[in-house]
């Protein structure tokens, strides 16, 4: 076990054994999101109350759940870069901030989308969207943050902070719909208990999670290699690796 | 299926506008966040590869002139 964490620790290490995770993770995730997004758009059932705009729940439900896990992992990445000042660690950190607010931007305007056709409105002012919107500003203030100083120690160290007293939001935006009352309807999909929706429907949504959580891997994986090669092109590993190209 | 045909399909009984959008916005930031890594690589590759041949040469010329 620590010798495992020691190595996840090591830049080279870790740069190498992803590069072989690569191809495999792209394959799952591409395949998952085309069978998907076909299965959603066009076989799915309409729904009898909705019509054919439910149908962007495909998008809107995943994302929504991979910007929430995705700012998990920042805020744990975040604990770990503060106590045990692992590299590796705060490159997560780095560039799960970019990523999640992508996806969250994604979850706020499909919401805002889906939202005109059914309730007649783009945008209210109630606790769950209000409560995604003010994830989407930590996102984007976690990236300013880092951006606003000079050396990478006191803006991770920073960001680090920031991360761990945003993540309140997260049980905040989970139970927004059953703590206030909300034009937002209650999850649909439960763990515990049977799901409300159709198999017919419900499939090709757990497809799209998936395969949204595929990609969270992969995008994860391609920014922070890519950091690594920067904060590292000073080492031999790294010389190598361009002496190969 | 569950449309007759394909302008059926692309209107979606009138939501197509919301849905379509919502489909090609989120593909047009998915496919921004994987290719911005990849374009950053390879420019990292491009300079750093010119940077180590230029490191070469001076290394070369330097040693030259130890050897005279």
């Amino acid at each position: 076990m620590w010798t495992f964490f020691h190595k996840m620790g090591s830049p080279r290490w870790y740069y190498q054994i992803s590069g072989q995770w690569l191809p495999w993770i792209a394959f799952v995730t591409v395949s998952l999101l085309v069978v998907g997004s076909i299965w959603g758009l066009a076989i799915a059932p309409m729904d009898f109350r909705q019509g054919n705009s439910y149908r962007i729940i495909y998008i809107h439900v995943p994302s929504v759940f991979v910007a929430m896990s995705g700012y998990m992992v920042m805020a744990i990445a975040a604990a770990i870069t503060l106590i045990w000042k692992m590299k590796l660690a705060e490159v997560v950190m780095k560039c799960c901030a970019p990523i999640g607010a992508g996806m969250t931007f994604i979850a706020l305007l499909s919401g805002s989308l889906w939202g005109k056709p059914t309730w007649g409105t783009y945008w209210v002012w109630d606790a769950r969207l209000t409560s995604v919107l003010i994830l989407f500003f930590l996102y984007l203030g976690v990236i300013a943050l880092y951006e606003a100083f000079e050396d990478n120690i006191s803006a991770s160290k920073a960001c680090a902070i920031l991360s761990l007293v945003g993540s309140v939001n997260i049980p905040i935006i989970h139970w927004s719909v059953e703590w206030w009352n909300s034009l937002h309807q209650p999850a649909t999909l439960k763990l515990t208990e049977e799901s409300t929706m159709h198999p017919d429907m419900l499939y090709p949504l757990l497809i799209m999670i998936a395969g949204l959580y595929c990609l969270f891997a992969l995008l994860l994986l391609l920014h922070t290699r890519s950091e690594i090669l920067v904060r590292e092109r000073g080492t031999k590993w790294v010389k190598e690796l361009i002496a190969a190209k | 299926m569950q449309f007759d045909s394909f302008s059926d399909f692309l209107t979606m009984g009138g939501h197509g506008v919301y849905v379509w959008t919502v489909y090609g916005i989120a593909l047009l930031v998915l496919s921004a966040l994987v290719i911005t890594p990849l374009r950053r690589d390879r420019r990292f590759f491009v300079e750093q590869s010119m940077l180590l041949r230029r490191d070469r040469t001076v290394d070369r010329k330097t040693t030259d002139i130890d050897s005279e």
